[in-house]
């Protein structure tokens, strides 16, 4: 991914946006050179600021996110991973203070854009929260809610068992899917949720620490169950833990803070090369553990 | 405190068994015995104020069965107010009661938790939006026989309602609906807001958040908001009588329109009157009016319970 080489801005305005529906497009397809390296790419952030009331939290980030790849977001706390993450799914629209500047587009389009709907938006970037959040509901209905809603014509039953079978937890439930899902171990919860997330059919998968309240057999099926996810679904993971950077993502993309206290991308590159070879001094201190 | 170990009660009281342990020291003084002998003061306090609360409850509710059982039998709910006390039965207040507090709730209920849905989930942080919270709570704390005047002016007179069931309902609903609507935003607040975004995340509108997630969790709460409103209604007086309600009916409301009275305003009517039996007669008439609001408690008990199993926490 390396940080964002030129890139024929206008290329991509040009492509006419005919209606708000984000729906992969033929032919909007604009090869850059991080394209040559790792394929399609799915998210695409230029000069992005994010701003709560008066306080600038994120500072001019901009880079791309491949399709089926794990992108990591790395840094130390307070820098702005999570609330970059929240961008790209217009949950930051929540908070009333906050206001996102730039551009994210996602297959090309611009998804910051007031005419984008965010609840579209949602509905094709999925999100794995940080503490497993089930709903008090039965198994079954946690994945078949976000489905149903949306409108899926098909059979539920299926749907639900095939979501519960690509989040590696259709063994474990499938004789109590009438049991409420809260009375599940803390890692089979968070597999649940992200089974609820496969369940609207989303194309990118945003997961904020998703393994950071779960032990460690917990965290390796999560990172195991990531690695299956990669070969259908975009991902981009915001994380505490370096090895688990280091052990599942592909890209990694390392925040600091600035002098403002201002979130902003120190260094985004192939993982391998930002753990063995970085090309910023602050990406080294951070990755070798003497500062962070 | 036994004396374990052979060391005397006295010394164990003096801190010794502690002592040894964690040492008192220049910049730590531990004073153990002080602290814990404080808590068990606290708790006797406690206790003692529960006791005189709940035997003045006791004295209240014994008097009132001694005097009113004697009065109780199938006539007292059966027959309308009468000039002597052995006819005298409790039937017009019974029928006015239940009208009013079910238009009471068909009104206030609805309003009340949309109220607070609004106020909760939709209304922006402006100024004017933190005013009208403040002063929802404020008017929970109004004088009833105020919101009675309102009433008399507004549905009795503008509305021309008269002094009908329906007039004393909306005068009613205005007094509870500040309860509903704080309980209820209580009850919104206390849903996780991990919940919402969860919902919100999976490309939920608002609404579909509000109803499939944030209200069933909610409901128990709101529920709970509403027994405190319908047992303040059935229990006012005054705003009925300032609406102008009747004291002695012998007819039951058959539509919104009737005229109406209820079991307070007769229970009050027959304190006033000169006989002892009718004073007697009040008391039967307080028993029927506890045992209403019990009932009615306990179906919203009932309700509760019910709507908690179905949130599968």
């Amino acid at each position: 991914m390396a940080q964002r080489v030129e890139q024929e801005p206008n290329a991509r305005a040009a492509v006419p946006i005919p209606t708000p529906i984000l729906a992969r497009r033929e032919g909007d397809t604009v090869t850059t050179p991080v394209e040559k390296a790792w394929g399609k790419t799915v998210l695409s952030m230029t000069n992005v600021n994010v701003f709560y009331g008066s306080f600038q939290a994120v500072a001019d980030v901009s880079f791309d996110v491949p399709q089926n790849q794990i992108t990591a977001l790395i840094g130390p706390s307070g820098c702005g991973k999570s609330t970059v993450l929240r961008c790209i799914n217009r949950m930051n629209d929540l908070i009333q203070s906050a206001r996102v500047e730039g551009k994210i587009l996602y297959h090309g389009q611009d998804i910051c854009s007031p005419e984008i709907d965010p609840v579209e938006v949602r509905r094709r970037v999925g999100m794995v929260f940080q503490k497993p959040n089930p709903f008090p509901k039965s198994i079954f209905d946690n994945v078949a809610w976000g489905a149903k809603i949306n409108g899926f014509r098909g059979n539920m039953n299926e749907h639900v068992e095939r979501c519960l079978r690509q989040a590696a937890l259709w063994d474990e439930v499938k004789d109590k899917l009438k049991e409420s899902g809260l009375a599940l171990s803390g890692g089979q919860q968070q597999r649940l949720c992200i089974a609820r997330a496969l369940a609207i059919n989303p194309d990118l998968i945003l997961m904020d620490e998703p393994a950071s309240a779960l032990d460690p057999i917990s965290t390796l099926k999560i990172e195991d169950l990531m690695r299956e996810l990669e070969r259908d679904y975009t991902i981009i993971i915001v994380t505490h833990n370096m090895q688990q950077a280091a052990r599942v993502s592909d890209l990694t993309v390392f925040f600091s803070l600035n002098e403002q206290r201002q979130g902003v991308l120190v260094e985004a590159a192939p993982t391998q090369q930002i753990f063995t070879n970085p090309q910023d001094s602050r990406t080294e201190a951070y990755v070798t553990g003497r500062f962070g | 405190m036994s004396a374990r170990n052979n060391i005397p009660v006295a010394d164990m009281v003096e801190g010794m068994g502690v002592a040894q342990l964690a040492p008192g020291t220049d910049t730590f003084r531990g004073q153990l015995v002080w602290r814990h002998r404080k808590g068990g003061i606290f708790a006797v306090l406690g206790l003692l104020s529960l006791a005189i609360a709940l035997a003045m409850l006791a004295v209240l509710v014994i008097d009132i069965l001694i005097r009113g059982v004697p009065w109780l039998n199938w006539g007292f709910l059966t027959s309308f107010d009468s000039r002597f006390a052995e006819q005298a039965g409790m039937k017009a207040g019974i029928y006015g009661s239940l009208w009013l507090i079910g238009l009471t709730i068909l009104f206030s209920l609805p309003l009340g938790v949309m109220g607070a849905i609004y106020l909760e989930e939709y209304a922006i942080q402006n100024r004017l939006n933190a005013f009208i919270r403040i002063n929802i709570t404020n008017l929970a704390g109004i004088p009833s026989v105020i919101y009675g005047l309102l009433g008399l002016q507004v549905f009795v007179r503008w509305m021309q309602l008269d002094r009908s069931v329906l007039a004393g309902a909306l005068t009613m609903s205005l007094l509870v609906l500040p309860i509903i609507i704080v309980a209820s935003q209580e009850a919104i607040r206390a849903v996780p807001p991990s919940l919402r975004q969860a919902s919100l995340a999976l490309g939920a509108t608002k609404w579909q958040t509000v109803w499939h997630h944030v209200l069933p969790v909610a409901f128990p709460g709101i529920l709970t908001g509403n027994i405190l409103a319908a047992s303040r209604a059935i229990g006012e007086t005054a705003p009925l009588i300032t609406i102008g309600a009747l004291t002695y009916l012998r007819y039951t409301p058959t539509g919104p329109l009737d005229f109406f009275t209820v079991m307070p305003i007769q229970i009050f009517n027959w304190t006033s009157r000169a006989q002892e039996e009718f004073h007697d007669l009040a008391a039967a008439g307080i028993i029927i009016l506890l045992v209403v609001l019990l009932g009615m408690n306990a179906v919203a008990i009932y309700l509760r319970q019910r709507f908690r199993r179905k949130v599968r926490w």
